[in-house]
């Protein structure tokens, strides 16, 4: 029947898997500690995710070019340190100014990975590992080995991210203004779709005009302004700016990008997939302590988790090249 | 009738490379409403120009002029904006956009007031496009859904959107049926009345007939002449080709056939080939013929090791063998000249001696332990035969031309003494003076008992070549020919699919 | 580059290979000649400085902080040239240190801890060869997720304790001298493996292979060589490699937490590209590696003695990565641009 078609279709389609996946996952955490499905701790659990999502679809960008950003907690780290360092040494300056100066040095960052890869043509692996390197120990610099801690911090500082306008956070707030704007970037502007196209064959893209060093200096940039609107955030939201900052939080914008079906030879991705993908890693986060499971297993699990989705993505992979081959010549 | 103001015109351009000179004083003159075939064999400096043409690469001197003034092309968007589009014979699309947005890379439609991509539009254009071919393909369906045939044609409706002045068609029915050669007919000659100007690049002189009005010839990256149509003839044409007439090409000798050494039953792999058997013989060259997407590289890389075949085996000798990577085919004393030479046959990187024993490094070496000197005397005698030209073995393959480093593959598999040589286009790419030294050394070493199997497109090399014709269609085999019998005609009509009887 | 053909006889070179000034050149512009002379000028600018510096006593011990990290550069050499990479490396340390440590709380004695040592190691290379080779997935993706993966199983057990149970002979590995000499037995240790790759590298056909797949993974594989077959062993040797650091740190620190040597696996790939080892692949020395090692090592000690703190070094080590590649990308375009003005002298 057309209905079963339609509905297989649909579930091929990565984005509809992932919600009915979530919508599992929460029903058998909920089954274990039904506190977890109120409506106070779905806002906690998208607060707290709203920061990798943010960071993670300036990571979709820059894989969806078939290169990766390592460097973006350490720009999240400096962000959000230089931030902090001048509300410290100048609380009468407005905290909507210091939201923009964070986010300019996020983008400044930025701009150098992305000269290193478009003009430098050095790859983006080693780019960003020499940066992430650069920029972490330039946040020691700037601190002087110290912290930046509450009592430091203005109180308007502090409210950034949060604040109640028509039920939701500030930084939920940001959250959707980025997620639409980004879903707005790459569906329907010039220059999203040849994201896509540097990533699907970066040799037909240059044929048709496509100026890849136009493309892969404006991720990188954009992934830039996108962790250092995070460090701010960051660093508000915990009211503490610390030397090691968003350590390793690289892999888990990778993670979100890899559940939510990003390929990471590049070219194939979505931001409704990046943003579900998110969410998934939150809500699992979040489920750690209900189920009596301790912190320290986040790593193990984060890692595992990858590896599985990545697992799921090839096998799924395989398969379809296999029923195109079937269908093709019988 | 006074002859129309050209649009564009190619007035002596040079164009070096590291080590080449790809195009020497070449011209080219592009009138409007006419259909220019450009004309030259494999490594004669077309696609050069071509790149030329469509801004990918910079002349290093001469003149462009586009509507009688001079003109620089910044880069590929330049060219494309002037008004020069280009079919490539590769597709080359993204795999994982629609049809729709390879079709409108580069240039998507935006609402003038909202700044924003038109899908609408794109997709309707798209849908009135595909109509105008008759193609039954939905502007939705993600390239790398799309079969060989169809990727072409949506290439096609490519540079048709983009309102091109002039059409560069390079090989454009290569992969097409009969049905859709015409097909493309209909489109050249609409683009025709339409005003608009076609660079026709083929090697099949029936077409060049069929629909062009004029050409201009290529040999060796020098411009040999150019000419109306219909007022030559094929051997004129071919003369300008190659500098030599056509039975001065093939240097064929006669020779004693032995036994069977290769035998393959109903050999198949799901999506390429089906049910392929033949027969090979000591001493015998055995071509395989067919268009592009016809599945007989497919058919090589099975035999050679590289992909497994679903269905079918092989005997070698009598005996059945399982071949199931490229080691123990060589063993069993198989061995392969890919299609692909910079990618899969020589390695650029490496030099010429290092090449020429990569395939025997473990038979070389002692204990593991490589041996300098062992090396360079295997290359050294190796290439002599070969007769490649280098300053040197120690240098790499990268600084050698096309027709030496094809050389250098040749010398690595002739190196390993096989029993079985398949070549898969040994002469695409390379100079006239190699092609017709590499033809004779295939035969000289056919007539001592070598058994080779020739893939080409390139019909007179097939047929001047081969003992034994198979031609392929769409994965199966359609036709056997001893080569007296074989009649170009026939061989065309299996090859697009017009012979109804299997073998 | 056209594969159009050439009608010059020769290759088309007009440089004059065998002349005095162009075989200079061709020296001077080797990466390792570059690296040696660096060293060389480190070692001047140092030793001018600051007496401690060329003391043997110290130019010895100095070599314990980064000995661990030269045996894991070693296998890697071999990962990068395939065209591979593994970021997993420091967390394979982590994960022998924690399987060492667990043991030798349930009182396994020093042999005993040595084979666990290497077998854990050798496992979590061929778990990351295997993803990677037989399903094909993409080794920077992989390696990411069991970086993750195998800290986090010391991280679950341990928390933020740590096992501080070693056998005494244990230590000896990561604190012990050869015989009565001054030279540790890292060090020494180092250099067998060190001569042993190198061997195995330039001399075998083994490393033959690596170089072709390196550079052509499709032309490796036409001409018979196992491509999968190798790159596996890649990652199994980096497993051991890292079973053997993490038996030496683990034996020099006394101990194990789960943040032992983290970021190691930066470290270790900016020292390898730093050695002159192409991140595309194909192209790379041991011998080069190896003097970046040192040149690399004693900068640190240096700074250190010069109380230039560790976060300069931080930035310079990322600093240098980056100027690894970006230098040769930019001599590259020159050596291509001189070719080319060579031809179309030749030509007119």
């Amino acid at each position: 029947m057309r209905l079963i078609r339609i509905l297989r279709a649909a579930v091929a389609r990565r984005e509809i898997s992932l919600i009915i996946l979530i919508g599992v996952l929460l029903a058998l955490v909920t089954m274990r500690a039904p506190m977890f499905l109120s409506g106070n701790n779905i806002q906690r659990i998208v607060n707290d995710t709203v920061i990798l999502i943010m960071v993670s679809l300036g990571q979709l960008l820059v894989i969806l070019t078939g290169g990766i950003d390592l460097s973006v907690g350490s720009i999240i780290a400096f962000s959000g340190m230089s931030a902090s360092l001048i509300n410290q040494a100048h609380p009468a300056i407005p905290a909507a100014l210091i939201l923009f100066i964070g986010v300019l040095v996020g983008t400044a960052l930025g701009m150098v990975n992305g000269a290193v890869v478009a003009f430098g043509k050095v790859p983006p692996i080693i780019t960003t590992l020499g940066t992430m390197s650069i920029f972490r120990g330039f946040t020691f610099v700037i601190s002087k080995g110290q912290w930046v801690t509450a009592h430091e911090m203005s109180q308007s500082y502090m409210n950034l991210p949060h604040g109640d306008f028509l039920g939701l956070t500030n930084l939920i707030w940001w959250g959707v203004l980025v997620s639409v704007v980004m879903m707005y970037f790459s569906t329907y502007t010039r220059s999203g779709r040849e994201v896509y196209a540097i990533g699907g064959n970066t040799t037909a893209a240059r044929f048709v005009g496509v100026s890849e060093r136009k493309i892969k200096f404006m991720i990188f940039t954009i992934s830039g302004f996108l962790s250092g609107l995070a460090g701010v955030m960051w660093t508000a939201r915990y009211a503490a700016a610390v030397n090691e900052t968003a350590t390793g939080f690289e892999l888990q914008t990778v993670a979100a990008c890899v559940i939510g079906g990003v390929s990471i030879a590049g070219g194939s991705g979505t931001v409704a997939g990046v943003i579900l993908g998110g969410l998934f890693i939150g809500i699992i986060n979040n489920a750690l302590p209900v189920i009596n499971l301790s912190p320290f297993y986040q790593m193990f699990i984060q890692g595992s988790i990858v590896l599985l989705a990545m697992l799921i993505n090839t096998l799924a992979d395989r398969r379809q090249e296999k029923m195109l081959l079937n269908r093709r010549r019988s | 009738m006074k002859p129309k103001e050209p649009i564009l015109e190619i007035r002596g351009v040079n164009k070096f490379f590291p080590g080449i000179k790809a195009l020497d004083g070449v011209h080219l003159t592009i009138r409007p409403g006419e259909v220019h075939a450009l004309i030259g064999e494999n490594g004669a400096g077309k696609s050069t120009l071509v790149k030329i043409l469509t801004g990918v690469y910079f002349p290093t001197s001469g003149e462009i002029l586009l509507d009688g003034a001079p003109i620089e092309f910044k880069d590929a968007l330049d060219a494309q904006s002037a008004g020069i589009a280009a079919i490539h014979q590769e597709a080359s699309m993204f795999p994982d956009l629609s049809v729709t947005e390879n079709i409108f890379m580069g240039h998507h439609l935006i609402h003038p007031a909202t700044k924003r991509i038109d899908w609408k539009g794109m997709k309707r254009h798209t849908r009135e496009l595909l109509k105008r071919m008759e193609l039954d393909i939905s502007g939705d369906t993600l390239v790398k859904n799309l079969g060989v045939a169809q990727r072409h044609m949506v290439e096609i409706a490519k540079a048709l959107s983009l309102d091109a002045r002039v059409v560069i068609m390079d090989e454009p029915t290569s992969a097409l049926t009969l049905r859709e050669v015409e097909d493309l007919y209909k489109i050249v000659r609409q683009l025709k009345r339409e005003g608009k100007a076609i660079i026709f690049i083929s090697h099949k002189f029936d077409e060049i007939f069929e629909i062009c009005d004029y050409f201009t010839v290529l040999r060796d990256g020098k411009y040999i002449g150019e000419g109306s149509v219909a007022h030559s003839s094929v051997d004129e044409i071919i003369r300008m080709m190659v500098g030599r007439s056509l039975d001065q090409l093939f240097p064929k000798s006669d020779s004693l056939l032995g036994e069977v050494v290769l035998s393959v039953h109903h050999l198949s792999q799901t999506g390429f080939f089906r049910d392929i058997s033949f027969d090979l013989r000591k001493g015998e060259i055995l071509g395989f013929f067919g268009l592009i997407g016809a599945g007989r590289s497919e058919v090589m890389r099975t035999i050679f090791g590289i992909d497994r075949a679903s269905h079918g085996y092989i005997e070698l000798k009598g005996e059945k063998v399982s071949i199931t990577n490229p080691r123990s085919a060589m063993k069993q004393g198989i061995a392969f000249v890919p299609e692909d030479r910079q990618n899969q046959g020589i390695i650029l990187q490496m030099s010429i001696t290092r090449n020429i024993t990569l395939p025997q490094i473990h038979d070389i070496a002692k204990a593991s332990v490589l041996n300098n000197s062992t090396e360079k005397r295997i290359a050294k005698e190796a290439g002599e035969q070969m007769e490649i030209k280098a300053a040197g073995y120690h240098v790499d393959a990268d600084t050698l031309s096309g027709g030496n480093q094809q050389k250098v593959v040749l010398a690595k598999w002739l190196a390993t003494h096989p029993e079985i040589l398949i070549l898969d286009e040994p002469t695409k790419g390379i100079d006239v003076a190699t092609k017709a030294a590499v033809h004779e050394f295939v035969s000289t070493m056919a007539s001592r008992g070598l058994a080779v199997i020739l893939v080409s497109s390139e019909l007179p090399e097939v047929m001047g070549m081969s003992d034994r014709i198979i031609v392929m269609h769409e994965g199966r085999i359609t036709a056997q020919f001893e080569a007296k019998d074989a009649d170009t005609d026939e061989i065309m009509k299996a090859a697009t699919g017009h012979e109804e009887e299997a073998v | 580059m056209a594969s159009a053909k050439s009608p010059l006889m020769g290759s088309g070179r007009l440089i004059d290979e065998n002349s005095f000034k162009e075989r200079m050149i061709v020296l001077f512009t080797k990466w390792e000649t570059l690296l040696a002379l660096l060293f060389v000028l480190e070692i001047v600018v140092f030793s001018n400085i600051t007496p401690y510096f060329l003391d043997y006593f110290n130019l010895m011990n100095a070599s314990f902080t980064f000995m661990e990290k030269a045996v894991m550069a070693l296998p890697m050499i071999f990962v990068i040239m395939s065209g591979d990479i593994d970021i997993s490396i420091a967390s394979i340390i982590a994960l022998v240190s924690f399987a060492m440590g667990y043991a030798a709380e349930a009182g396994v004695d020093t042999a005993g801890l040595i084979m666990i040592g290497l077998s854990v190691g050798i496992l979590a290379g061929m778990f990351n060869g295997f993803f990677i080779t037989k399903l094909g997935m993409p080794a920077i993706a992989v390696t990411l997720a069991t970086q993750s993966l195998f800290r986090g199983i010391s991280q679950a057990v341990l928390e933020d304790h740590a096992y501080t149970t070693y056998p005494e002979s244990f230590a000896y590995f990561g604190q012990g001298y050869v015989g009565d000499s001054l030279i540790p037995f890292e060090l020494v240790l180092f250099l067998v493996l060190a001569v042993i790759m190198g061997f195995i590298l330039h001399k075998t056909t083994y490393g033959r292979q690596l170089y072709a797949i390196g550079n052509s993974k499709s032309a490796a594989r036409f001409a018979g060589i196992y491509v999968d077959r190798v790159r596996f062993i890649n990652f199994a040797l980096n497993g051991l490699f890292c079973g053997i650091a993490a038996i030496l740190l683990t034996s020099r620190i006394g101990s194990t937490r789960p943040n032992i040597a983290l970021n190691w696996d930066i470290e270790t790939i900016t020292l390898v590209v730093l050695g002159g080892v192409s991140i595309m692949g194909g192209r790379g020395t041991v011998p080069g590696v190896t003097v970046a090692i040192f040149l690399l090592g004693y900068l640190k000690f240096g700074m250190g003695l010069l109380n230039i703190s560790a976060k300069i070094m931080i930035i310079t080590t990322g600093v240098l990565l980056i100027i690894a590649v970006l230098l040769p990308n930019f001599l590259d375009l020159i050596k291509a641009k001189r070719k080319l003005r060579m031809q179309q002298v030749r030509q007119s």
